[in-house]
């Protein structure tokens, strides 16, 4: 066996960021819009660990909480936007949400 | 490690600790008012904003008196200098005369609730936090400060299908550029093992240039700051959240946002980037040549007024980064001089669209503008000054920014960059012109004279007054930016 070292960590961060953004990009379900975000933030988290492991410093570990309360607030305000359109538009997708365009 | 919370610590958190004070005073005394008594909280918020005007003076005083250039704090997490201080009177402007300009217009559009101010002040509060941080966690807690309460702002007209859509677009582009600056952010922390700035800085400069690592933590870091300040081709967002928002919150995002965005753009590429310079000096000019094509080619043929300015807004973004690229101290002091001309009269040409709001008439198409100088000739005279300054035509204020940016072009011999931004204020001219071509030589639809209210007329003479005073008499302006630069 060998061991799991911090590279292997930044490489599923940098798998978890990839597959975040490709969700993003072309999903067109917004709450899942919204979950591949959650994806690239964790991806964030994870390399923070990592690197907090590493380093033997704990500022990453406080980073990541920090990172982590803000993706609960960002979560919290983008469904609560959501609802309040959906309410009014009755969908939430992405590419039927286009009203504004130039 | 002596003490967590020492005298100037406090010190220098007091302007955050009035914002956050006053923001939640707001909330509460919401509860306490009755609704059409709402527009007394516009004074709670004025008190708020003589309380962290009254800090920020006591700190510039201690800084001169003391003759230091910079007071830290919180081992270093929080840096108040001139820079900082500077950005905040621009941020302390902003907030008060939106907040003066809201009442009336929410009204209108029926949605008036407390909470507005109170986002308001919770807003500015991180974006203080934007202009004197200088520790990645700091830095990266108050631009979510900042951009939450934007987020919710941009929604606030609930039942208008519009609002919504330009709140959901901006918080999954704005929630996403977020998650690749924090990620940058971790790849520095990862490089330093810090979270300060300073060792970031030392961290970065005992690599070089082109070290993958740092590569990849500049390229993810400015992706999100790119995103921020709306510049090509992470501009998307702008136009759609600039036109769906309530026109306030169009105006305050376009210029307090954009400003703190700056300051915090600043920040990073000054400080922890700037030994990288040679990596990403290429990077930034490409997206300010492509910012300000895109900006003012797409500006040409609007209809909507809000959509207009906000492509204008974009180039404009485009002309501060050409500061940054140039580099060199007229550069830096060209973007903050920039800056605090952009907010004075870019606000001011917002509010003139605030004005146009009536209860049946949404006010936002260049047709609802046509004939203004027979109906409004105060209004449409400022226009007209807001949109001259907004061009860069002496003697307004937007000349003065423009020419140290150009100034600084010059004199670090970027020449192609220089022409390439001269030519482009002759096509922002032509658009901006259609404005006033409209409003002077079209004939007005009807003749009924614009809404107006007591602190719209004081906000639209103050950001007027401004726009035309830093342009005839810049000096005292000029020592401000100067005073900023001190780093």
């Amino acid at each position: 066996m060998h061991p799991i070292t911090t590279a292997h960590y930044l490489g599923l961060s940098a798998a978890l960021l990839l597959i975040g953004t490709v969700g993003v990009l072309t999903r067109r379900n917004i709450v899942i819009i919204l979950m591949s975000i959650e994806l690239i933030l964790n991806a964030v988290n994870l390399n923070l660990i990592a690197f907090s492991k590493a380093l033997q410093s704990v500022n990453g570990q406080i980073f990541a909480i920090f990172v982590i309360t803000d993706a609960v607030a960002e979560a919290a305000v983008g469904l609560g936007i959501l609802i309040a359109l959906f309410r009014n538009k009755e969908t939430v997708l992405a590419d039927e949400i286009d009203l504004l365009k130039w | 490690m002596s003490s967590f919370y020492t005298a100037s610590d406090h010190f220098v958190l007091i302007p955050a600790i009035m914002l956050a004070l006053f923001g939640c005073a707001v909330l509460l005394f919401d509860l306490l008012v009755e609704p059409r008594q709402r527009k007394y909280l516009v004074l709670l918020v004025t008190a708020g904003e003589i309380f962290t005007g009254v800090a920020l003076v006591r700190q510039q005083m201690y800084l001169s008196a003391n003759g230091l250039s910079q007071l830290a704090a919180f081992q270093g997490s929080l840096t108040v200098d001139g820079f900082a201080i500077f950005f905040n009177w621009i941020f302390l402007a902003a907030t008060l005369i939106v907040a003066m300009v809201s009442y009336k217009y929410l009204d209108i559009a029926g949605e008036h609730h407390g909470e507005y101010y109170g986002l308001l002040l919770l807003a500015q509060c991180g974006m203080f936090f934007l202009a004197a941080g200088t520790d990645l966690i700091t830095l990266f807690i108050g631009l979510e400060l900042m951009a939450l309460c934007f987020y919710v702002m941009v929604g606030f007209l609930r039942t208008e299908k519009r609002s919504n859509e330009a709140a959901m677009k901006y918080l999954l582009l704005g929630a996403f550029s977020s998650g690749f600056l924090v990620y940058g952010f971790s790849v520095m922390y990862g490089i330093s093992g810090s979270t300060k700035l300073a060792d970031v800085a030392s961290a970065i400069g005992s690599r070089q240039p082109w070290d993958p690592v740092v590569f990849l933590a500049m390229v993810t870091t400015t992706v999100g700051l790119l995103f921020k300040i709306s510049a090509v081709p992470f501009h998307m967002w702008a136009p759609d959240a600039y036109e769906g928002a309530p026109t306030t919150v169009t105006a305050y995002l376009s210029v307090a946002s954009k400003a703190a965005s700056m300051a915090f753009l600043l920040r990073i590429f000054l400080g922890p980037l700037a030994p990288a310079r040679v990596s990403w000096e290429w990077l930034l000019s490409a997206v300010a040549i492509a910012t300000m094509t895109v900006g003012n080619l797409a500006a040409i043929n609007q209809n909507n007024i809000k959509r207009l300015l906000a492509y204008s807004s974009i180039s404009h973004a485009g002309y501060m980064l050409l500061g940054l690229i140039a580099g060199n101290d007229t550069g830096i002091k060209g973007v903050a001089v920039y800056v605090l001309v952009y907010t004075f009269m870019n606000l001011g040409a917002f509010l003139v669209v605030v004005a146009l709001r009536r209860k049946d008439i949404i006010g936002e198409e260049l047709d609802d503008i046509a004939g203004l100088i027979h109906r409004s000739p105060g209004y449409a005279s400022l226009m007209l000054i807001f949109l001259l300054s907004l061009a860069g035509i002496p003697p307004t204020a937007g000349f003065l920014g423009k020419y140290y940016i150009f100034l600084s072009l010059v004199e670090t011999q970027h020449y192609t960059l220089a022409v390439i931004a001269v030519l482009y204020v002759a096509v922002a001219i032509y658009y901006y012109f259609r404005i006033v071509r409209a409003m002077f030589i079209r004939d007005a639809a009807d003749r009924v004279p614009l809404a107006s209210s007591l602190g719209l007329r004081v906000a639209l003479g103050v950001s007027g007054v401004l726009t035309l005073g830093i342009g005839i008499y810049p000096e005292p302006f000029l020592q401000m930016a100067q005073v900023s630069l001190m780093r």
